[in-house]
């Protein structure tokens, strides 16, 4: 009996040396490079400035949406501020689970006062959205399985012949759809009134069943570049800072197809239903961590563009690597030429119609 | 079964050709890899038969035999395939002049019962190869996870390096990066709480009510079996987000009625969610060995003045210790490699060390879960062996043979 | 006591009451005191377990968001018949804009397209499109609606539209059900679903088929494996345990990470192979992302859920019978067929059951090693918890699952009964 005891008194012990000291509060994003950064330009400097508060991170982004609602249902909300990207902003903001922000009074101004309304620009696509990164999902090829003919086209996805070998896509349908129908022959700015009809949508999925059997499909952030590594697929498709880091931190003969990538964002939202209290704090960590120099800041660790465009100036080199991260950036001008807008209205709007066709389409 | 078998030498005429069958075996690999399989085969065949015949008509020195035919394979998987290919030949020279010489002086009978025909023999032996087969099976996943977790890269791959044996390939950074990680000290600790406190939970518990079921004339027998079992048959995922609903509306009592202790009120909602999952295995152990129970024996004591409890400790307790000890370890397991529910029913606060391998293994690949699962690896090896060296030690101090 | 000698009554106990009843009473108090040892622990689970996990299956019929948030529409609805053909008439259009200004402004409307989008693909982005335009209108003034919803959305004069909102209004509904077997609710009864959507009796008879084959799979590997270490002089058998165990004791997610890398067509054995020439470059084995390397993996994990068990039973089988039977002329077939296999049954079957029942509900290896040929019901099940947030299908997805496996039990418990099942 004496062991026990004893286990059960320094389990306590142990429990309650966590919960004297400082007050959690909890952040949900993504893990990997991409919280890393988080941390480093946001959390780090924030607990410095307030030693009361404690952040703890919980890598849930993935499963945002379903956990809120559940959370919302139970009414036992453990979240303090989430990092979405925006269509599960704008999902999110449409049920009543996250909180709505109004950017000139609780966010801060760019330096020069202008405000942030202004400084974010059509970037704040829903009410409850404070938007933080620009990234692209872009395709990240093997330079040395591709042969002498680099593939310098969207549609050299979908070209088994030239590019025999496996393609790691995205489990669900967002931009599978679109590049799909970009190479059936529909026009770029015509591609979302097409994936609004039956027809079109048959018809995306009549395009992907082209490569169907070739696809390795990934539903977590990692598994492309691990994908590459490996030399298991031959292109794959995934965010424009895995692709970074895969190719200038890992050094793996990889290398990134800008074309018709597509411009996502991602930010952060509140959850609604939290008591006054933490609210007070949620927006006060927003608000910090969402001003210009803290934006400019998180691209010394991860290549995506700040969302403010006053950030843009001030985005120098990374932060071990000391190379200038700008040409790294989705948003400069030689990376962006031709680019696909995303369109987060749309994708509100047909994401559980066209979800529930594609996951039937994969199954068969 | 002991070593009393005698042993003859046998006739070449047995010994050479069944290690140019061996030899043919090992030539089918070689021959594909070079072009020609049947090629392959008859020159292993002939070179390893050769050999044999070598070594035991003309040299006549076993020890000389072993010197030669290893350093001589090494040699030449050295020449033709590098490092890799020198230590593939150095381990299939010993393989090939052991087998000569096993199959030679006969050894292969010693431990054997003397009566035994050559086809039983052969089955003995082909069987000892089959279960062979089936431990590497076992225990392959394993052996690759463990280089792996020295890789210098942040992937699950071999490198050329590593392939190479290259110093370069390897890393300590893993290692590294668990030690100093604070997410997965955290995570590490969580689990060092919830596992023992849950385990114990469910075995106490458990462990009664195995004893009540265990009792004849139990109303309801089956359908409250059914119930205690229940944990373990409802898929996971089911139980999680019930558990969830379930733990929030007890969180929000205990906090807000209760006034208790946030973080305390965490870990309390994830051991108990663990407790249950590990009922069913202590449930099913301990009524296992309680089903060979002789009950006189609690009579007995009883008869002899001792009270329900003081039976307990003394004579039931330590008779079922060993369903108790196997049922507190499956529960130890579920509780320590959970993390279905553990993701459901815990917060970030109390992320356990499965929790934080998976946020690893989809957001951020990083060999760290391999240096982690290497170094319980070892922890465990180190437990199991320690176990069985205290079981031998106390067998000799109470002056049994070991079985 | 003293009477005791001379009446003819019944027969006493020592302290004077009738023997049956002290009888009777020694029971009730064995069975109160075999209770009171249990009561904690079913207390325990009944609470934390049973009931959320109830409560957690009742969402698979009950459907009251309809009716919570279109009160007024579905009342209305009621007079209109929907086999008609017909368009509801102007009472209900006026009734569902009252009903939908107060759901928009409760931010309620979404939620119930996406339920409806469950039965009916379009339903999300009809209620999301339709919302944004209905929030502008004053129900009391700017009628009549009928036209007017028309032309915000001509999902609103198609009849199918009502039809799905009357058929799914009631508050407790086969629905999920129905869906969990590729069927529907429709004005006309249960229905098939269309020939693209069926895929989940596909989908349950697929795993139950490979946990049948990974069960099958673990009788012949472990077999063996049991039978040598039962055998085997302690010291040594106990040493082999080691490496049974050492996988056991392995985290889950190592070994199917583990295994993702053997299995891949870069990885350890297909590059093995290509090595020794067994398998030419491009021609590599695909035993990734589908079902082999789903059985292969699967397999592996639950290969010691068999072997503790079957050994467990085996080294009680005394060595003496096959020793008997062989002295008496049987023949090694006959001896191991005869004699030893009908001993090991009760192992096999145990661990039978017990690999069977885990295989059902697995979901994390199949995710990861099965590609999308390879997975099994729970991955659907968790697909709806977490990502299109179905519960209700989820919940329905479960008790059958569930259902199922409290069938075997029970067959399980008939047959072998569930006492004999032991683990190490």
């Amino acid at each position: 009996m004496k062991p026990t005891k004893f286990l059960l008194s320094a389990a306590a012990a142990a429990i309650t040396a966590g919960a004297a000291s400082a007050e959690d509060m909890t952040l949900v994003s993504w893990g990997g490079a991409y919280q890393a950064s988080q941390q480093k330009a946001y959390a780090e400097p924030y607990m410095e400035m307030h030693p009361d508060v404690n952040i703890v991170w919980d890598e849930s982004s993935a499963e945002a949406v379903a956990k809120l609602r559940a959370m919302n249902e139970a009414g036992n909300i453990t979240w303090d501020v989430v990092d979405v990207v925006a269509s599960d902003a704008i999902r999110l903001c449409d049920e009543g689970l996250a909180m709505e922000i109004d950017p000139d009074t609780q966010l801060a101004p760019a330096p020069d006062g202008t405000p942030a309304s202004e400084d974010f620009g059509d970037l704040l696509v829903s009410d409850c959205f404070i938007p933080q990164i620009v990234y692209s999902t872009t395709f990240g090829y093997r330079t040395d399985l591709v042969g002498d003919t680099p593939p310098d086209d969207i549609c050299d996805v979908f070209d088994l012949e030239a590019y025999p070998g496996k393609r790691s896509l995205e489990k669900r349908p967002i931009n599978n759809m679109e590049w799909a129908l970009l190479c059936d022959g529909v026009p770029k700015d015509e591609v979302y009134d097409v994936l609004a009809t039956d027809e079109g949508q048959d018809r995306a999925l009549k395009k992907l069943d082209t490569i169907k059997d070739s696809v390795v499909w990934w539903s977590a952030g990692a598994d492309t570049p691990q994908l590459l590594a490996d030399g298991e697929v031959v292109m794959g498709s995934t965010y424009n800072g895995r692709l970074f880091s895969l190719i200038e931190e890992q050094k793996q003969p990889v290398a990134m197809l800008w074309d018709a990538q597509v411009f996502d964002l991602d930010g952060w939202i509140i959850p609604a239903g939290l008591s006054d209290e933490r609210k007070q704090r949620a927006l006060d960590f927003i608000y910090f961590a969402t001003d210009t120099q803290r934006l400019a800041d998180q691209a010394k660790y991860i290549s995506y563009g700040p969302a403010r465009k006053s950030s843009a100036p001030l985005v120098g080199k990374h932060a071990e690597l000391g190379i200038d991260m700008a040409p790294h950036m989705p948003t400069d001008p030689n990376n962006a030429k031709n680019t696909f807008l995303y369109n987060y209205e749309f994708w509100a709007d047909y994401r559980d119609d066209i979800d529930a066709k594609f996951q039937a389409w994969l199954a068969q | 079964m002991a070593a009393l078998t005698p042993i003859s030498r046998k006739p070449l005429s047995m010994v050479l050709p069944s290690v140019a069958l061996a030899g043919a075996f090992a030539g089918i690999f070689v021959g594909a890899g070079n072009g020609s399989v049947p090629m392959g085969m008859i020159g292993g065949a002939i070179l390893i038969a050769g050999l044999a015949w070598f070594y035991i008509s003309v040299l006549g020195n076993e020890r000389l035999a072993y010197w030669i035919n290893i350093l001589g394979f090494g040699l030449a998987g050295f020449v033709f395939a590098g490092i890799g290919g020198g230590i593939l030949g150095l381990l299939g020279g010993w393989f090939f002049v052991w087998f000569t010489y096993w199959l030679y002086e006969g050894r292969y009978r010693r431990k054997l019962l003397p009566y035994l025909t050559a086809q039983q023999v052969f089955f003995h032996y082909l069987f000892r190869v089959i279960c062979g087969a089936i431990f590497v099976f076992l225990i392959t996943p394993i052996l690759v996870v463990l280089p792996l977790s020295f890789n210098a890269q942040d992937f699950f791959t071999f490198t050329p390096e590593m392939l190479r044996l290259d110093p370069e390939g390897y890393s300590l950074k893993h290692y590294r990066d668990f030690f100093t990680n604070n997410e997965w000290q955290r995570s590490f600790k969580n689990s060092l709480i919830i596992a023992p406190i849950a385990t114990i939970i469910s075995v106490s518990l458990g462990t009664l009510a195995a004893i009540g079921l265990s009792q004849s004339h139990v109303p309801g027998r089956r359908a409250i079996m059914a119930i205690l079992i229940s944990p373990m048959i409802v898929p996971l995922i089911i139980s999680a987000t019930g558990m969830f609903f379930f733990y929030s509306d007890i969180g929000r009592f205990l906090e807000g009625t209760l006034g208790m202790n946030k973080t305390f009120v965490g870990y309390l909602k994830v051991i108990l969610a663990h407790a249950v999952l590990g009922i069913p295995f202590v449930i099913i152990t301990v009524t296992a060995t309680l089903v060979g129970f002789d009950r006189s024996l609690t009579r007995a004591a009883a008869n002899m003045g001792a009270g329900p409890v003081r039976t307990f400790f003394k004579i039931q307790m330590p008779l079922i210790l060993p369903g108790v000890i196997s049922g507190g370890l499956f529960a130890f397991i579920t509780s320590f490699d959970e993390v279905v529910v553990v993701l459901f029913v815990g917060s970030a606060s109390q992320k356990t060390l499965p929790w934080q391998m998976f946020t690893g293994l989809r957001e951020q690949i990083s060999p760290t879960i391999l240096a982690v699962a290497t170094i319980l690896v070892v922890i465990s090896i180190a437990l199991l062996t320690t176990v069985e060296l205290l079981r031998r030690r106390s067998e000799r101090l109470r002056g049994l043979t070991p079985a | 006591m003293t009477d005791a000698s001379h009446t003819e009554g019944p027969m006493l106990a020592a302290d004077g009451t009738p023997l049956k009843q002290s009888l009777a009473r020694s029971l009730r108090r064995q069975k109160l005191r075999a209770l009171l040892l249990i009561a904690p622990l079913l207390i325990f689970v009944l609470f934390s377990f049973i009931v959320p996990i109830g409560a957690m299956l009742f969402r698979s019929v009950e459907n009251s968001i309809v009716q919570d948030t279109l009160p007024l529409t579905v009342e209305a609805l009621q007079s209109w018949d929907e086999k008609s053909g017909e368009l509801p008439p102007e009472n209900v259009y006026e009734a569902f804009v009252r009903d939908m200004v107060v759901a928009v402004e409760n931010k309620q409307h979404t939620r119930l397209g996406t339920r409806l989008n469950y039965e009916e693909t379009g339903m999300s982005s009809l209620f999301r499109k339709s919302g944004r335009k209905i929030k502008k209108l004053d129900p009391d003034t700017d009628g009549p609606f009928k036209d007017k919803l028309i032309d915000i959305h001509d999902g609103w004069g198609d009849v199918k539209t009502w039809q799905v909102i009357k058929t799914h209004a009631v508050p407790i509904t086969n629905g999920y059900f129905l869906n969990a077997v590729d069927m529907r609710r429709t004005p006309d009864g249960p229905q098939m679903q269309p020939e693209d959507k069926r895929i989940l009796v596909k989908l349950f008879g697929r795993t139950l088929f490979m946990s049948l084959v990974i069960t099958g799979a673990c009788i012949l590997l472990a077999y063996p494996v049991s039978y040598l270490l039962a055998t085997l002089p302690m010291r040594v058998s106990n040493m082999l345990m080691i490496l049974v165990l050492l996988p056991f004791w392995t985290s889950l997610l190592v070994r199917t990470s583990a295994w993702k890398v053997m299995l891949q067509q870069q990885g350890v054995i297909n590059d093995t192979l290509v090595w020794l020439g067994l398998v030419a470059d491009d021609a590599r084995l695909i035993i990734i992302n589908n079902q082999i390397g789903t059985i292969i993996a699967m397999t592996h994990i639950l290969l010691p859920f068999m072997i503790l068990p079957m050994y467990s039973v085996m080294q009680t089988i005394p060595p003496s019978y096959t020793r008997a039977a062989k002295s008496m002329g049987a023949t090694n077939w006959t001896t191991f067929w005869r004699i030893y296999f009908p001993q090991s049954i009760p192992g096999i079957g145990a661990g039978s059951i017990l690999v069977f029942i885990l295989a059902i509900g697995y979901y994390i290896t199949p995710e990861i090693v099965g590609g999308t040929k390879g997975v099994f019901i729970s991955n659907r099940i968790a697909y709806h918890i977490s990502s299109s947030l179905n519960w209700g299908l989820a919940a329905a997805l479960g008790t059958i699952l569930l259902a199922v496996v409290l069938i075997l039990y029970w067959v399980y418990d008939k047959i072998v009964g569930i006492d004999n099942v032991k683990l190490g």
